[in-house]
């Protein structure tokens, strides 16, 4: 009994001590996405090089690919910019841009100067598919399977870890599916 | 006169409807403000909708208002953002097997602090029973001839020194 008196303190504060550990390694800016593993939001956007083109998810079904939201007003988009640009280079998976809340000029004349990773880009200017999809901090990236399925979401910049460690293998095991 | 009449009339009428309109107004804006305040700004996490002047904030509140223009129940908005954002947007998260602990772990705290709190004074009051039992004096009744020669022996000892 006497032991207990001083173990059981000392229990409660190493479990304490382990929740804020936790805690302290998460993001609490990242919210877990509820459409992961439902299918990708419906849309019909027009094409950022040709506006009088629509594109959207369907026109997309039966490949894998990425879906990342981008916007000439937004800062970090710079960061993750080259990666997508040598990831494009290795041509391993179609990336679609949604070019959110911009203006079709300021947006090309950012891919202008920064590069051009997309297949195509969307330009989705009031920022409704980006509701429809969830999106609420620019860049935000999706891996959306042959199905039609989302099955990623990497909210941030990608980081060359997170290409290497989750959306490259994720992507070429559902390339082989 | 009958033109008069029917002129006051037509604006009573008027008026009626316009202030009732204005009234529903109101209570929509009533609303609107009451769901927007329960609903949380996924940029700025510690502030409402409502409060929140974050672009993303403005779009929602326009897709809140266009979705209670479309006749779309409270509940009905709130799960709209649900389905796209997740439980977090709702300030006052949802009763689940996965919150079981975030609604009843303070009352379960509360419930292991009291029966901390009961058991510690229990025992201590049993501890002071205890030592009241040695403090005590002895049972009334005159001395017994052992104790008062041991009084005396005493009393003897203190005299002589």
């Amino acid at each position: 009994m006497k032991a207990l008196r001083f173990v059981l303190p000392l229990a409660i504060f190493i479990v304490l001590v382990g929740f804020l550990w936790v805690g302290l390694a998460r993001d609490p800016h990242e919210v877990p996405s509820p459409l992961v593993d439902k299918p990708a939001p419906a849309f019909s956007l027009a094409q950022l090089d040709d506006p009088a083109k629509k594109l959207g998810p369907a026109d997309l079904k039966g490949q894998v690919w990425l879906l990342n939201v981008w916007a000439s007003w937004c800062v970090s988009c710079r960061v993750e910019h080259p990666l997508l640009v040598a990831l494009a280079k290795t041509k391993l998976v179609p990336i679609i841009g949604l070019d959110y809340k911009d203006t079709n000029d300021l947006g090309r004349a950012w891919l202008v100067e920064h590069g051009d990773p997309y297949q195509v880009s969307v330009v989705d200017a009031d920022g409704r598919v980006g509701i429809d999809w969830g999106v609420y901090g620019v860049p935000e990236t999706f891996v959306v399977d042959k199905a039609g399925v989302i099955r990623y979401k990497q909210i941030g910049p990608i980081t060359l870890e997170s290409l290497q460690q989750k959306i490259l293998p994720l992507v070429r095991e559902l390339q082989k599916s | 006169m009958k033109h008069a009449l029917l002129a006051a009339g037509l604006a009573a009428f008027l008026f009626a409807a316009a202030s009732s309109h204005a009234r529903a107004d109101a209570a929509f804006e009533a609303r609107l403000k009451n769901l927007e305040e329960e609903l949380r700004c996924l940029v700025c996490q510690n502030q409402t909708l409502a409060d929140s002047t974050a672009p993303l904030a403005e779009d929602l509140r326009r897709e809140v208002r266009g979705l209670a223009l479309q006749g779309k129940s409270d509940a009905e908005i709130k799960q709209y953002l649900v389905a796209r954002y997740g439980d977090f947007v709702l300030y006052k998260p949802p009763l689940k097997s996965t919150t079981l602990l975030l609604w009843f772990g303070p009352f379960a705290f509360l419930l292991g602090g009291g029966l901390v709190w009961y058991v510690v004074l229990r025992r201590r009051g049993r501890q002071s029973e205890n030592e009241n039992e040695d403090d005590r004096p002895p049972a009334a009744g005159p001395p017994s001839g052992d104790q008062s020669e041991r009084a005396r022996a005493l009393l003897d000892e203190s005299k002589e020194s």
